[in-house]
């Protein structure tokens, strides 16, 4: 086993595990995969602005897995003689018009926020990728087929569809959850048909086909681990876009019903008071920026090492 | 380039074009079909009774067995979606359970509202998106850029509708610089002829100037406020497509040839990126529409966006599905619009 | 014959935040209105060479020199505003492929054009009386046509007399030809060629030819310099290029493939570092 120049591995706690991930010959493909992650790391850690993207979304999970723990006030117990009070000591964020604890409704809400984004990720994401694997793997009638449904629901701007589904579904949290689902997964079946189409082609592949592959193992096994990484750019970068979307459909009174301290619900019912006690109305707005440009910031830094030709949406 | 018959060439040409546009067209029809398909399905099939979807629960028992006939429930499921089409092709959306009106009719009066408010909004990010871009890539790295970044940022993590209470509470609550919400002052409501709706170019061609100021005045901070997501994102683009042409071979071509910098930036540079510039562009409108349902909503803006979630908080389904047909329809338009206009801005392409 | 350009050791170097690259080290020639190779490696600094003396050369990237003398005139000293009028009026430059080099989205003619009026305000109709003029200099039949043509629509051949015909028409003294015939096909760039030699020597013009083509450049050029990694190994006179004695030169000479006397196995170049470090 080579190992590089004892003047390249970096100082640190564990300079035998660091010389054994950077070696340049692995003896094993986990190693080689374990090195390629951890320069890749590495990579990432370099672009500081990324890192406090991953930063916030590791707060957004904290708080929400510990929030009743850090919680000052419960979100959902009204106190009617302390409604719109301003920001002070024992309200750092202020009441709002029940005389709830906005800190704390914000805490909370961020486990609704972290429920939406972990479905429609589940969801959306594989279905995207099947169907465009699929398309782009099996050509011809079937591709043009699956790429005519894609386009169909490319045509609906997003949240205008999933107004109209939760308008036959009814609004409430799972209803939002499944009408942004079936809204965003067409993007990913668009990447990955197009990567499906680029590796298709490939050397390796034909090699695999007269091993005896068959299609299923060809696209399960080979294409899709290499469609991964675009897929997860693309993902974290839709994030925000959902959460965005979900916190509209919020505002709107379609998405999570009261007394559920979604963010979105939070600002239309601080909405009449806008004027004089406005941060009833802002405090929830500042959260929903803070989380969507954490995933902003992940998504670039993602990019830029995952991905870096996909320049520029 | 060679000489030869000029007509059999041309005429060849021709039927090549009409294979095209045929196809263009084939392609965008079955796009809009698929659209019908999907409000077909959400109206008919997702709730558990659509005649009651459509009706409302207020409505009385002749209502809903009217309606239930005219709905043809009772047939099997295709036929029912050919009757649909054809009312759809007939301009016929069904009617409100709000307003009691014909959907149509309600859409054709508030759709002049938001494509006001797009356009204007449209307006700024372009005039505004595209000099910023430039300049973010000609000085890539440097503070224009830097600020460039930010401000996308910042356009893709706020959240339209609180920007837009944030935007009303500075600037009419506390600064009193801009009138409240509403297109026009109510002093003013009624007054003007609607001709096309738009009540800018209305009350411009009726020569009525105070009305036009106190529409302008009463549009500045919707549409700067969706215009700046439109900023956000032809500035990105611009600065994306800018730096890849910056980096090609006709550019230094051009300098050696003793062109100003300035020529090769917004003359060389910027010719070749206008033409994939217009598809985004296009694309931003169409976000655009789509944003209005919040903005509107958020100041109470009487255009489709508002009548879409008054519709939606009212349960009326043919209202809410109208007006998807009616968003789903300007996308496909506009997407078809920007893809003719890039075939004919790029040479290569035509 | 009089003094066109002199160069006197021009270095050129590219610092970014991972590494430091010298492109040209302290190289040194100069030239009249003669025809010029310039012969190398990739890598060997000859494009940046000439770029160098176009003021293309931009940050990271930094060119220094004793001085750069064109027509008596030191190019490093001139700000920006008088290197613009020089690019084209006095020196142009061809560069490799059609393809990329010319703007998409404007015809031909008017890119031709539009060199034209930048150095002699001209009309319209009379950049493009003049325009047509420099296309059939260039042997492009039905010029008119070839006007309102894009790009796209012509063969590389044709791409690179438009080329020609555009650095031409302002009428410099010294053009710069960076490999122009090495996208072309074989027998299209002897006709490039013989064109690019009439209209030199018609206009008593310099032409520095850079290529990587060592048998071309010796039947083309009058004289030849040899670079490697940065640095001039050789300057002789392209008849006497068998006679040339710096190693590396004969190591090429040595590489090219013969008909008459084939020497049943191709030598491959043996490098010697100490060429990097440079022999005066």
């Amino acid at each position: 086993m080579t190992t590089p120049p004892a003047d390249s591995i970096p100082e640190g706690r564990w300079p035998g595990l660091r010389r054994w991930l950077m070696s340049t010959s692995p003896g094993s493909r986990r190693q080689a995969r374990l090195g390629r992650a951890y320069l890749a790391w590495l990579s990432f850690m370099e672009n500081r602005l990324a890192v406090v993207g991953l930063a916030i979304i590791l707060l957004l999970i904290t708080t929400a897995a510990l929030a009743p723990f850090i919680a000052p006030y419960p979100p959902n117990s009204p106190d009617l003689s302390e409604r719109l009070t301003p920001m002070s000591g024992a309200h750092w964020l202020g009441t709002d018009e029940l005389g709830r604890d906005i800190l704390s409704r914000i805490i909370f809400g961020s486990r609704l926020t972290l429920y939406v984004i972990v479905l429609v990720a589940i969801i959306a994401a594989p279905v995207g990728l099947l169907i465009g694997t699929v398309a782009g793997y099996a050509g011809g009638w079937l591709d043009a087929v699956l790429m005519r449904i894609t386009d169909i629901f490319l045509a609906f701007p997003k949240l205008i569809l999933a107004l109209a589904f939760v308008s036959a579904l009814g609004p409430g949290i799972e209803n939002a959850i499944i009408a942004i689902a079936i809204t965003s997964w067409p993007p990913y079946a668009r990447i990955a048909r197009a990567e499906t189409i680029t590796i298709r082609n490939a050397d390796f592949i034909k090699a695999a086909r007269l091993q005896g592959a068959g299609p299923t193992r060809l696209v399960w096994g080979h294409i899709v681990p290499l469609c991964l990484s675009s897929l997860i750019v693309r993902v974290t970068l839709d994030m925000a876009g959902i959460i965005l979307t979900a916190a509209g459909l919020g505002f709107l009174g379609l998405g999570a019903q009261p007394p559920l301290p979604e963010w979105g619900a939070m600002i239309s019912s601080g909405r009449k008071y806008m004027l004089d006690q406005w941060w009833v109305a802002a405090m929830p707005g500042i959260a929903i920026f803070v989380v969507s440009l954490g995933f902003n910031l992940l998504g670039d830094g993602l990019r830029d090492v995952l991905d870096p030709k996909a320049e520029g949406r | 380039m060679g000489a030869g018959s000029q007509t059999s060439g041309r005429g060849r040409r021709l039927r090549r074009y009409g294979r095209k546009a045929a196809a263009l067209i084939a392609s965008v029809a079955l796009t809009f079909l698929g659209l019908l398909f999907v409000t077909f399905l959400i109206g008919r099939v997702v709730p558990i009774d659509p005649v009651l979807a459509a009706v409302g629960d207020r409505a009385p028992a002749e209502v809903y067995e009217r309606v239930r006939i005219e709905l043809g429930l009772h047939l099997p499921l295709y036929q029912q979606f050919l009757i649909y089409i054809g009312k759809v092709l007939q301009g016929d959306l069904g009617r409100s359970v709000l307003t009691a009106n014909a959907v149509t009719t309600d859409i054709l009066r508030v759709f002049p509202a938001t494509l006001e408010l797009a356009t204007v909004a449209t307006l700024f990010g372009v005039l505004l998106g595209i000099p910023t871009g430039v300049l973010a890539a000609v000085h890539q790295g440097r503070w224009p850029d830097q600020v460039l970044r930010v401000v996308g940022l910042f356009g893709y993590s706020v959240p339209v509708f609180w920007l837009g209470l944030m935007g009303l509470l500075l600037f009419y609550g506390r600064l009193d610089w801009v009138p409240g919400p509403g297109r026009l002052d109510v002093f003013y409501e009624g007054l003007l002829p609607a001709k096309t709706g738009v009540i800018l170019i209305d009350s411009a061609l009726a020569g009525e100037w105070g009305i036009f100021r106190n529409a302008l005045a009463h549009i500045v901070l919707p549409a700067a406020i969706l215009g700046y997501y439109s900023l956000a994102y032809i500035s990105r683009m611009t600065r994306s497509f800018m730096l890849e042409q910056l980096n090609q071979e006709y550019i230094t071509t051009a300098r050696v040839k003793g062109v100003s910098e300035r020529s090769v930036i917004w003359r060389h540079a910027l010719g070749n990126v206008s033409i994939p510039l217009v598809t985004v562009i296009a694309l931003s409108y169409g976000n655009l529409l789509e944003g209005s349902v919040l903005t509107e909503t958020v100041f109470a803006w009487p255009g489709l966006g508002f009548y879409l979630t008054q519709s939606l908080l009212s349960a009326d389904m043919n209202a809410v599905l109208g007006g998807t047909i009616v968003v789903g329809t300007v996308f496909i338009g506009i997407n078809m619009l920007s893809d003719a206009l890039y075939r004919l801005m790029d040479p290569r392409a035509r | 014959m009089e003094t066109l350009l002199d160069v006197r050791n021009l270095r050129v170097t590219f610092r970014t935040q991972k590494e430091t690259v010298e492109a040209v080290r302290g190289v040194s020639f100069s030239m009249g209105r003669e025809k010029l190779g310039i012969v190398g490696e990739s890598g060997s600094g000859k494009s940046v060479t000439c770029r160098s003396l176009l003021g293309l050369i931009r940050p990271p990237g930094r060119v220094a020199a004793d001085h750069l003398l064109f027509d008596g005139l030191d190019l490093l000293q001139i700000d920006s505003r008088r290197m613009q009028h020089i690019r084209g009026r006095r020196i142009a430059m061809v560069m490799q492929d059609p393809k990329y080099s010319l703007n998409p989205v404007m015809t031909v003619g008017e890119q031709i054009a539009e060199a034209y009026r930048i150095h002699a305000r001209a009309s319209r109709p009379e950049a493009r009386r003049k325009t047509i003029e420099m296309l059939e200099a260039v042997r492009i039949r039905h010029p008119d046509q070839v006007y309102d043509a894009y790009p796209h629509q012509v063969s590389g051949g044709m791409g690179q007399r438009i080329m020609i015909a555009m650095m031409l028409i302002p009428g410099p003294d010294l053009l710069i030809a960076d490999e122009p015939t090495s996208a072309l096909d074989v027998t299209v760039q002897l006709q490039l060629l013989a064109i690019l030699d009439d209209l030199v020597q018609e206009r008593g013009m310099g032409l520095v030819f850079i290529s990587h083509d060592l048998n071309l450049v010796a039947s083309f050029c009058d004289r030849i310099i040899i670079m490697y990694a940065g640095r001039i190994m050789e300057i002789c006179e392209a008849r006497d290029l068998h006679k040339a004695r710096h190693p590396y030169t004969r190591g090429l000479l040595h590489c090219l493939p013969r008909l008459d006397t084939p020497p049943g196995e191709l030598p491959v170049l043996q490098r010697d570092p100490a060429w990097e470090e440079g022999t005066p």
